[in-house]
């Protein structure tokens, strides 16, 4: 037969589509042609190929090799097609048996052996959803590719074992050949002990408080403060008050990390939620997601289902503030470029830092502030309207006090605060499960104001605001969101007053700075 | 005569042995201009065959046919054309054959012949 037939998957952001690899051998002079518009790193397969299947005592047929990549039109790039490619050039030549529907996702060394790639994992949940559960990957990518449920993963370390699998001439295979250096990245990743702890902030009552109800209803946070005060402190301890991941939203944070991690490294579960924390000066491609050719998944996506943490907020270009308005809505970033459209999942809780000025002392008293009050205002209204609307918890940290600075120790640590986050959590799904949401962040106005409705003797300090005019429409859903967190955190069935009064208060607190 | 254009000259043997067992008529052989040399002229019914014998003891420095590029075979184009000129002869079927011997001087000598190629 002059004709093989494999199978790998292209990637289009976290989008995996099903490619049939079609090798065909002309009887003329030698050569090998790439067909279905391939990038400049498959073009190069072609020499990977010829090495590694020569290398590995199975050459490939001295004759003209066409290899077509169905559909042809999907651009496709990168280095995976390699085996997918070699396996139908060697099934032409009749080296091996077919290989039906298995599918093949790995690179090729010169030697012969198989390389781990880049975002195995969305690649194997795609063939398993199209119906091709054999899966061939690098031993490497192995235990990444075996995440995915239904999928039947065999990993193999050189081509010559996976030809003497598929039948080929035991005689000439180079199978003593047997790469055991293991590539690096293999060390354990970073350890659960190294997640700083609550209990190392000292005093603070209040901006702990915010914190654990910032965790338990999944409300964004925004932090202003003098610089030294502690709002970096306190941001970086949230991720540890989350609950872990379920198995949907494990695998969503996997796939995305298999696309941005170099390939060499071995990649698990992950299961606690991430925390980004990018620097001021990033560009919108950085966070929001960008790139030449297919755009890769920036900050904001990797965060997803975890924390992005802007410090310096207002020192963010205000294009890249903006740009973030869209994921806090939608939960997921589209992004546009000439190769073609990728949607990656934006689903994170936004942390701001900011200090109050740009000298940073314009808290409390702010007597040694030494911004005039135009400087103060511009630098706080850098943070748009429309971003800071969206932003349910706004708090206001102040220095520590040195009565609070003495007395350290008795504070509690995240274990206990995330206790009461998880028995919160699991309050809310019960109670929002049936209407299609997770957390308090997410519920509309028109439930809050609808089926969740409270009591007119409960809310009658939030309507007295609402027509005095100090409390926006959106401001009034806000406080009752943060009412339902902190009633959920303290066992209650639904908000009182005295709910509401301390939500108010957590989200006035900035405001009435700025 | 060194020992690479004795190897030549056997798979050339051996090539036009070979051709006139498959029915074809050699007519020239080792016919030279100054562009360069043709191995073999044959007829293969109404066609003109320029064939181009390529031998190696072993694969160690590749395979025979990896040996004729892009450049080697356009001048065996242009060369068939010249000798059509030189004979004075007008043939509309006109193609490139590449025969690969690979003789090791030991085991039986091993032949390939591709047709029409480029």
């Amino acid at each position: 037969m002059a004709l093989g037939r494999t199978y790998s998957v292209a990637l289009v952001g976290l989008n995996g589509y099903i490619v049939e690899v079609e090798a065909d051998i002309g009887q003329t002079l030698p050569a090998f042609i790439i067909l279905g518009l391939p990038d400049a790193s498959l073009n190069e397969a072609k020499e990977r190929i010829r090495s590694a299947a020569q290398n590995s005592g199975i050459p490939l047929s001295r004759r003209k090799i066409t290899a077509n990549l169905i559909p042809a039109s999907l651009p496709k790039s990168g280095s995976g097609f390699d085996l997918a490619i070699t396996m139908a050039a060697l099934g032409a030549a009749g080296d091996i048996r077919t290989t039906g529907r298995t599918v093949f996702i790995a690179e090729l060394g010169l030697d012969g052996r198989l390389r781990p790639v880049r975002g195995v994992l969305p690649a194997v949940m795609a063939a398993v959803q199209a119906g091709y559960a054999d899966i061939v990957v690098a031993q490497a990518n192995a235990a990444e590719a075996a995440l995915v449920p239904g999928a039947r993963v065999k990993g193999y370390r050189t081509l010559a074992r996976l030809a003497f699998d598929l039948g080929a001439d035991p005689q000439e295979l180079a199978l003593d050949f047997d790469p055991d250096d293991e590539p690096p990245g293999e060390e354990t990743p970073s350890l659960p002990g190294s997640i700083p702890d609550m209990c190392d902030v000292s005093g603070q009552a209040d901006a702990r408080r915010a914190l654990e109800v910032a965790a338990a209803g999944a409300h964004h946070v925004l932090l202003t403060g003098p610089p030294g005060a502690g709002k970096t402190m306190l941001a970086e301890r949230l991720p540890g008050l989350l609950p872990d991941l379920g198995d949907t939203e494990a695998m969503e944070v996997t796939a995305i990390h298999s696309l941005c991690q170099l390939p060499s490294s071995a990649l698990q579960l992950v299961r606690r939620p991430p925390f980004e924390n990018p620097h001021h000066t990033a560009t919108s491609a950085a966070i929001i997601g960008g790139g030449s050719g297919l755009p890769r998944p920036g900050a904001a996506s990797r965060a997803h289902r975890g924390i992005l943490f802007l410090d310096e907020a207002p020192e963010y270009e205000r294009r890249v503030l903006d740009a973030l308005r869209q994921p806090l809505e939608s939960g997921e970033l589209v992004i546009h470029r000439s190769a073609g459209t990728a949607a990656y999942p934006a689903r994170f809780q936004l942390v701001l830092a900011a200090n109050p000025c740009p000298c940073g002392k314009a808290s409390g008293k702010g007597i040694d502030c030494t911004c005039t009050p135009t400087m103060r205002r511009r630098y706080l209204g850098r943070l748009s309207g429309p971003l800071l609307d969206r932003v349910d918890i706004q708090l206001e940290v102040e220095r520590v006090s040195l009565a609070n600075f003495g007395q350290s120790g008795g504070e509690e640590d995240t274990a206990t605060v995330g206790g009461r986050v998880r028995a919160a959590r699991a309050r809310q799904l019960q109670r929002l499960g049936p209407l299609g949401m997770e957390t308090n962040s997410q519920v509309p106005g028109r439930v809050l104001r609808g089926e969740l409705r409270l009591a007119s003797g409960t809310t009658r300090i939030l309507d007295r605001s609402l027509e005095r005019g100090v409390l926006t429409a959106r401001g009034y859903d806000r406080v009752l969101r943060l009412a339902w967190t902190l009633a959920d955190l303290a066992c209650r069935e639904r908000p009182d007053a005295n709910d509401i009064g301390q939500a108010l208060s957590l989200r006035q607190a900035a405001s009435a700075a700025a | 005569m060194k020992a690479k254009d004795v190897l030549g000259r056997r798979g050339e043997e051996l090539a036009t042995a070979y051709l006139e067992s498959v029915g074809m008529l050699v007519v020239e052989r080792n016919w030279r201009c100054p562009d360069g040399e043709i191995d073999i002229v044959a007829l293969d019914g109404d066609a003109l065959v320029i064939a181009e014998v390529k031998t190696r003891r072993s694969l160690a420095y590749g395979h025979p046919f990896e040996a004729v590029g892009r450049e080697k075979l356009a001048r065996l184009h242009r060369l068939g054309a010249a000798w059509c000129g030189h004979r004075g002869l007008r043939i509309a079927l006109r193609r490139v054959d590449v025969i690969a011997v690979l003789d090791d001087g030991v085991c039986e000598p091993t032949l390939e012949h591709l047709k029409g190629v480029g």
